[in-house]
């Protein structure tokens, strides 16, 4: 059954992305904002509009029941949740199932599985999919047992989630049992799950991740890799397709390891399976699978030319008909997300009022932003002003269009990482490709 | 003969689905008494905890009329009145169930404590008090339909 009427329980750019590709395949929009973003870009784009709450996302954009009354009453079929908000949270999607609305995206058993670190760790395993050594452990005596097998230095993680709460770096063994009573505490605060994990800690390795798109039944296919290796603190900058200085044996051993994992979880919708990568050593370990679409999906979009969201409606409509043939690699594509925030002040968000916004065109250029001149950054949200993406023939060709594009970019009114950016994409290391995820970190140390 | 939970739970689906407002049921000694959009009353059999999930709650919320901004909300407020806003999404009810008389109706007298409507959000129900004292001149909000989060449901003349 097509979908008529998609609900968009999401702001920002990704909002103003989703209603783009809903226009086109004719389905109405009803956009879900907060009272700061009654006068947003997207606001102006979606068909319908609804004011949800206040700006804080706990009263606004995190209100699951709001959500869903707000779709029921205006005649929707089917949720977008984007990225973030409750994207991830399967109360979410299940309540979406129980109300007969379409959750455009996994089932909620399946973000409950790939939510719980340490199923997703078991899940992988069984489906043959190589994991940083390691495992649960219920106790100290647990803990004691396993830490000399991994070796100092360890990780201690957090069952419950992500985002380096919970975590603990074990430099020596002795420091393992107040590591963990730490991690523990830290975990159960963040998460309200105490439960934690040992990893080794691997020093040394690239972010690689490989999209994929699920069709529920058990088939799955794959739209090639990023590699997100230029982090700050986990947040990812800069991404790129595909990923460079990369073997060729091992980039098909990650797509067939990530389509091991989809079709062992019978996995529907978009999905990415993100792995460490020791490019060297020819060695690859599973880190998380995230249950969304990801910001950056547009590189992955221009290098192959599919529409990432009409392929999730389609899945979420069982219309859904693509191929392992139809997914061709072509060229080079690389973003650059751009940020509110203050290099200058450690990365200080910055939000106001926009008062210039002045976007690159071109050949092979891509934007996808819901600011412009007058647009209001509230500080309630994260600090994502837009994404700036460019297709080439070869790597050369993308990086050298990005750099003309940012160069030409301008922002006024809040501060922003463009400067910082460009730097990135002039660093030596960088132009050459395949640094790891201690780039930046060993960079701002030269510096 | 008893009912358990499970089979309450089918009977308050039905009646859900149904065009009824209220239903009766009286069968081998057990009298049930259900009632939609409305306060729970007496004559109740059903299991204590069966009958609190499915009685509406009634949790007051307080307006949020003061700090909405009327400018934002598409109905122009009337010269020398202010806005009782909506402080939530969800579907408007003026009147306590079906067929009752509205809470409020214009030319009304309303203190900041009065009862002004419901709104219902997943088969919650939030009463809406008025939050100022005046006298209401105009009730744009419908019964029934949606209203979002500071959108004008009466317009109040302060004293």
């Amino acid at each position: 059954m097509p979908l008529r009427s998609v609900f968009i329980a999401n702001r920002g750019e990704i909002a103003a992305r989703l209603i783009r590709t809903c226009r086109s395949l004719d389905i109405r929009t009803v956009l879900a904002v907060s009272e700061a973003d009654r006068d947003s870009r997207p606001a102006h784009m979606a068909d319908r509009v609804v004011c949800i709450g206040p700006g804080r996302p706990a009263d606004s954009y995190l209100r699951a029941e709001t959500l869903v009354q707000a779709a029921l009453s205006t005649g929707c079929d089917a949720i977008h949740p984007g990225y973030g908000f409750l994207s991830e949270r399967a109360a979410f999607a299940r309540l979406c199932e129980q109300q007969g609305l379409i959750f455009v995206g996994p089932t909620a058993s399946q973000i409950e599985a790939m939510g719980d670190k340490l199923r997703a760790r078991t899940e992988a395993e069984a489906a043959g999919v190589p994991v940083v050594p390691g495992g649960a452990v219920h106790s100290r005596q647990d803990a004691e047992q396993l830490a000399p097998r991994l070796g100092a230095p360890l990780l201690i993680k957090a069952v419950g989630g992500g985002g380096g709460r919970g975590m603990k770096r074990v430099e020596q063994l002795t420091e393992l049992p107040i590591a963990l009573d730490m991690a523990a505490a830290e975990a159960g605060a963040a998460f309200g799950d105490a439960r934690v994990y040992l990893e080794r800690y691997v020093a040394r390795g690239r972010h690689v991740e490989v999209q994929i798109m699920g069709d529920g039944c058990g088939g799955a296919v794959h739209l090639g890799e990023r590699d997100c290796s230029v982090q700050r603190r986990y947040q990812k900058l800069i991404e790129e397709s595909p990923a460079p200085a990369l073997a060729a044996p091992l980039r098909h051993e990650l797509h067939d390891a990530a389509l091991r994992l989809a079709r062992r979880l019978h996995y529907r919708g978009a999905g990415t399976v993100e792995f460490l990568v020791d490019a060297d050593a020819g060695a690859f370990y599973f880190l998380e699978m995230n249950a969304r679409i990801q910001v950056e999906h547009p590189v992955t979009e221009m290098v192959t030319g599919l529409d990432i969201v009409a392929e999730q409606l389609a899945i979420a409509a069982g219309e859904s008909r693509l191929t392992q043939e139809d997914v061709r690699i072509t060229g080079w594509a690389l973003e650059c997300r751009i940020n509110a925030e203050d290099p200058a002040r450690d990365f200080l968000p910055s939000p106001g009022t926009v008062t210039e916004a002045a976007w690159p065109a071109g050949e092979g250029i891509r934007v996808d932003t819901h600011i412009g001149e007058g647009s209001r950054v509230p500080p309630f949200y994260d600090s994502l002003l837009g994404k700036i993406i460019a297709h080439g023939a070869t790597r050369t060709e993308a990086l050298q269009r990005l750099e003309t594009a940012l160069a030409v970019t301008r922002i006024g009114g809040v501060h922003t990482n463009l400067d910082f950016q460009r730097g990135l994409l002039a660093d030596p290391a960088f132009v050459v490709g395949g640094v790891d995820t201690g780039f930046l970190a060993s960079r701002s140390g030269n510096v | 003969m008893s009912l358990n939970a499970k089979e309450v739970a089918e009977i308050l689906k039905a009646l859900e689905a149904s065009g009824f407002d209220t239903l009766e049921l009286e069968m081998g000694g057990v009298k049930l008494s259900l009632r939609r959009s409305g306060p729970m009353t007496s004559g109740v059999a059903a299991p204590a905890s069966t009958a609190r999930d499915a009685a509406p709650v009634l949790a007051p919320i307080r307006s949020a009329s003061t700090s909405a901004a009327p400018a934002s909300t598409p109905v122009a407020v009337p010269p020398g009145t202010q806005a009782v806003t909506a402080p939530l999404l969800g579907i408007f009810y003026r009147a306590p169930k079906p067929g009752e008389a509205p809470y409020v109706e214009v030319g009304q007298r309303v203190a900041a404590d009065t009862i002004i409507g419901i709104i219902e959000v997943m088969k919650l129900m939030n009463t809406v008090r008025a939050g100022c004292n005046g006298e209401i001149v105009a009730i744009p909000a419908r019964n029934g339909e949606l209203v979002e989060y500071g959108e004008a449901l009466l317009f109040v003349r302060p004293d």
